[in-house]
């Protein structure tokens, strides 16, 4: 592996690979000394153009539980403004010796431009790309369900906890996910779609026409416009709220916006309340992305809910984050660097 | 007007020896006085005091005309400059262009217009026939002084507003009607705002997966079946820029069908490259309108090659390096195509045997002639290659390969989408009224 | 690539095949491990607050080995009481020269380590980098009265100050030749400690 850029790209093997040494990882995050001195001497850069601090927050953490240099860089609307480009801030990161670059861009592509370029040759971590994929996040989900839907914790009834012992080594096969809300904006849900695919699991998209994208015919899950009939009919494994952007509803959001009537509206057919929790099985999980906007796309109930795992999800990000840093980072790469990009071959029509 | 008869350069006599007219028989041409003196068989010319070119193998076309190019100037000269742009447009074939009117200052009065065709005059080239805006700076709010401009030296006949769209649809019936009184056109860039705001790709499983948002078709579609409807109610003529999907050569088709005066041009990237490209997010790809689907891409070649698309048109649009070497989002839309535009044609028409060279010589020079309003007097394009006729001509090796190499190019930028293909094709030599602006396939310096 | 043995060497593919030598027949390892146990046992005066821990892969199951053995003598030993593993791959200093290694599971006994007599067990004593890589570990994760090491071979060519305190046989090697372990829990044979003849790199 020499970047993530992309779930499309993780070959269910990688996937595993990420996720069992997530678990190793994680195993170290439970002892009072939790710093490992795996990644002594490298660089790893948080380039941010856009604000997330929780994002920024697991990867800086994850990179300091290895022991890796971390070096914050806020770029925030560098290209849209006429600040500095995204070129030049990545020829800066080369000169300062970065050896992996974690980026959070509101572009859609900027992490592969920034990977493809020749601009750096550090290990690029796609860390969220306008409205096109968050890789870690997908395998923090991944992480997350294989641990509640493996071994005892699926047969088990009740609140059973994590089987974490089962979980190694699995994969989702024949697990059933539901993914609620903006998808058409939302990169967690295009992440999720592809991994949970290769990961075995059947994906569900949950969301009212409008924030479907055209084309999501294409992507390997199924498509839903009701939220009961999916709980109750598909009987999902897991459900997966989408943040629901208010200014989505206005009719000045950029794509025209419009999408939705009004937040009551919203909350009332695709909200997860306590009556949705009651129809989920015994077993199923809750998850979130964060941050939630409690009352519109998932209730107080919902989200406080034992079947809720969005706490969990930010401890198991550090892990996840951890192991693809160690993934990317700790190999000798020497190999890797001088390998041309495999996709700049030109595509033409004949 | 004496400024018109004055050449930049005087002509010299030529014979080009053993060249096929249109890809039929060898004769010999001889170009003299800056007319077509002589059409006769080969070896028969008299080469006294002629230069010869040695034209065997080589098609005759008529000089390209553009009718859809972005020279840049005024206002982005770091860009492209009429010289450059005018340059690079006759290493590709071309003797006249239509300079387009989203520059800065926009060509929207008489005096930025005149100084476009002046500069592009004295640079020699080819003719440089500017696109006067629609709309006072691109505004889509008053109309610009169209009249003002159909009446100065450059004598405007196309107005587009180019890069956007006349999208009221009053102002848009308001300008059909106005530029009947001096038989122009209007160039309508088909693209409904409201259905694009902030778009970056053709709308469909690739913009879905890449998380860019959306350029559907119907934006483009609506704008063209409303104004062709607008067109018949008014009784104007409407000429339908860059179309690119194909539903837009449905309407067209339909339109035409019904008797509306319609024209449709396709640019030689819409006739090769689709949305797929956009998966390496590299923004030399991005363009406006966006690049569409296989069955698109099929659909216009259909089209072009049954006369639904009347013509091909480069929308040259050069851009600097900074403004690509970027993210996506961030970069400018458009690509070059001056200089690929004949062997894109000659590789997805003619030698896929869709269309004869008569075709593209109809296709790249006359039909964009004749929309132009440039087709008639001393200084007329899209000639038929006949004895008297002005001596615009275009020596192409259809034989010939050649690889894209963008910093090589003539044009001032590097955005080809083409870098690295192998293309069929060469022009070897192009004469704009009896004066080789292109020979042994370079642009021949002036002194 | 054809087939060839697990870790990959630059040997053209035209040398004859390597010659292995057994040095350690199953008794032998057997023999081995007992002497061990009865050293760890003398040692320490008996099997109390010990723990062994084993560095994967094949010192886990030799762990086991001598934990079952200190249970025959001393009653009332629990081996799975005071057998754990020890995953050191994230504390090597060489990660950067070789392939991304999988991490594996670091598993300690109930009890922990603090307070006890940690042995550690591994089946090849070589550079000693491993064990330094060990030492580092255990310190993250406690601290023990002491720590002790036991190899299974002891092949020589040291590179840091560090010293076996059980070792089944000592084994003058040259660098260029391989000692290879096989164990029945994990390599599905027969167990045998052989000597590759390589050549000098």
């Amino acid at each position: 592996m020499r970047h993530l850029l992309s779930t499309q790209d993780l070959a269910r093997t990688d996937a595993i690979r990420i996720l069992d040494t997530a678990a190793q990882m994680s195993a170290t995050q439970s002892r009072e000394i939790k710093k490992l001195p795996t990644l002594r001497g490298r660089t790893v850069v948080n380039l941010f153009f856009e604000d997330s601090t929780r994002t920024r927050i697991s990867f800086e953490t994850a990179a300091k539980r290895l022991s890796a240099d971390v070096i914050n860089f806020s770029a925030k609307g560098s290209s849209v403004s006429k600040g500095e480009s995204l070129k030049d801030t990545a020829l800066t990161l080369q000169a300062m010796g970065a050896d992996a670059v974690v980026i959070r861009h509101q572009a859609s592509g900027a992490p592969y431009t920034l990977a493809t370029s020749g601009w750096v040759e550090a290990a690029v971590v796609n860390a969220g790309d306008g409205m096109h994929q968050h890789p870690t996040q997908a395998l923090l989900d991944a992480y997350t369900l294989r641990r509640h839907l493996s071994g005892t914790a699926l047969s088990a009834p009740g609140a059973s906890g994590p089987d974490d012992v089962a979980a190694l080594g699995a994969d989702l096969a024949g697990r059933r996910v539901a993914v609620v809300g903006d998808v058409l904006h939302s990169r967690v849900a295009r992440s999720n779609v592809h991994l949970l695919h290769t990961l075995g699991a059947e994906v569900t998209l949950v969301a009212p026409p409008t924030l479907l994208p055209v084309g999501v015919e294409a992507w390997p899950c199924r498509v839903a416009y009701h939220l009961d009939e999916t709980l109750r009919d598909w009987s999902p494994d897991a459900v997966m709220m989408l943040r629901v952007q208010r200014e989505r509803m206005s009719g000045a959001g950029t794509g025209g916006g419009a999408f939705f009537p009004n937040p009551l509206e919203y909350t009332r057919k695709y909200g997860l309340d306590a009556r949705r929790l009651r129809l989920l099985a015994e077993h199923a999980v809750v998850l979130h992305p964060g941050p939630m906007n409690r009352g519109l796309e998932i209730s107080a109930e919902a989200a406080d809910s034992p079947r809720a795992v969005i706490v969990e999800q930010v401890a198991n990000g550090v892990a996840v984050r951890m192991a693809v840093l160690y993934l990317l980072l700790a190999g000798d790469t020497s190999g890797d660097r001088t390998d041309p990009a495999p996709t700049t071959e030109r595509v033409r029509v004949p | 007007m004496s400024a018109d008869t004055t050449p930049a350069t005087a002509a010299g006599t030529y014979v080009l020896r053993g060249a096929r007219p249109l890809g039929g028989e060898p004769v010999d041409l001889v170009l003299d006085g800056g007319v077509i003196a002589q059409v006769v068989a080969v070896g028969t010319a008299d080469v006294d005091g002629a230069v010869v070119v040695d034209a065997q193998g080589l098609v005759a076309l008529p000089g390209l005309v553009d009718l859809h190019t972005h020279l840049r100037e005024p206002g982005r000269e770091d860009a492209e400059t009429i010289s450059s742009g005018t340059r690079a447009a006759a290493a590709g074939g071309f003797t006249a262009v239509h300079a387009m009117a989203n520059t800065t200052p926009v060509a929207d009065t008489a005096g930025v217009v005149e100084q476009v065709w002046r500069i592009g005059r004295d640079a020699g080239w080819v003719d440089v026939h500017p696109v006067g805006a629609v709309s006072v700076g691109l505004d889509g709010t008053q109309l610009a002084e169209l009249g003002a401009m159909a009446d100065s030296a450059a004598r405007v006949r196309v107005f587009s507003d180019d890069g956007k769209c006349v999208a009221d649809p009053i102002l848009m019936r308001r300008a059909l009607e106005y530029v009947k009184a001096f038989d122009g056109v209007v160039a309508q860039h088909a693209q409904e705002p409201r259905l694009t705001e902030g778009a970056q790709m053709n709308e469909g499983v690739v913009s879905a997966e890449l998380g860019l948002p959306g350029w559907p078709a119907v934006a483009e579609e609506a704008i063209i079946a409303r104004d062709v409807l607008l067109a018949e109610h008014v009784g104007s003529r409407l000429h339908v820029c860059h179309l690119s999907t194909a539903g837009s050569v449905e309407i067209v088709r339909w339109a035409k069908g019904r008797g509306i005066d319609v024209t449709a041009e396709v640019t030689p990237h819409h006739l090769i490259l689709t949305d797929d490209l956009a998966r390496q997010y590299d923004p030399v790809f991005k363009v406006n309108p966006p690049l569409r689907t296989a069955r698109d891409v099929e659909a216009v070649r259909e089209g072009l090659a049954d006369g639904t698309i009347d013509i091909v048109a480069t929308d040259h649009a050069p851009h600097t390096r900074e403004d690509k070497d970027c993210e996506w989002a961030a970069a400018a839309f458009g690509m070059t195509g001056l200089e690929t535009a004949l062997s894109i044609v000659q590789q997805t028409m003619v030698d896929t045997g869709r269309m004869t060279w008569a075709d593209v010589a109809r296709v790249l020079s006359a039909a964009p002639a004749r929309i132009g309003r440039i087709d008639t007097g001393e200084r007329a394009h899209g000639r038929p290659l006949e004895v008297g006729e002005p001596a615009n001509v275009t020596l192409v090796d259809p034989a010939a390969r050649r690889v894209v190499d963008g910093a090589v190019q003539v044009t001032s930028s590097t955005n080809t989408p083409f870098q690295g293909y192998e293309l069929p094709g060469r022009v070897v030599a192009t004469f704009l009224r009896g004066t080789a602006t292109v020979l042994d396939g370079a642009p021949v310096e002036k002194e | 690539m054809n087939s060839g043995p697990a870790v990959p060497n630059d040997l053209p593919n035209d040398l004859p095949p390597e010659i292995e030598t057994v040095v350690l027949g199953d008794t032998e390892i057997a023999r081995a491990l007992t002497r061990i146990a009865h050293e760890i046992v003398e040692r320490n005066k008996g099997a109390h607050e010990l723990v062994l821990l084993g560095i994967p892969t094949r010192g886990v199951p030799l762990a086991v080995r001598l934990a079952e053995r200190l249970a025959t003598i001393e009653p009332g030993l629990v081996p799975a009481d005071v057998v754990g593993e020890l995953d050191v791959t994230m504390y090597r200093d060489d990660l950067y020269k070789h392939p991304t290694r999988t991490i594996g599971a670091t598993r300690l006994p109930a009890g922990g380590i603090d307070g006890k007599v940690v042995v550690l067990v591994d089946d090849v004593l070589y550079s000693g980098r491993t064990i330094r890589a060990a030492l580092d570990a255990i310190s993250d994760l406690g601290r023990p009265r002491a720590v002790q090491l036991a190899a299974l071979v002891d092949r020589g060519h040291r590179e840091l100050p560090i010293r076996p305190d059980f070792v089944g046989k000592n084994l003058p090697t040259s660098q260029s030749e391989r000692v290879r372990v096989r164990l029945a829990e994990v390599d599905d044979a027969t167990d045998s400690v052989v000597i590759e003849q390589g050549v000098d790199r």
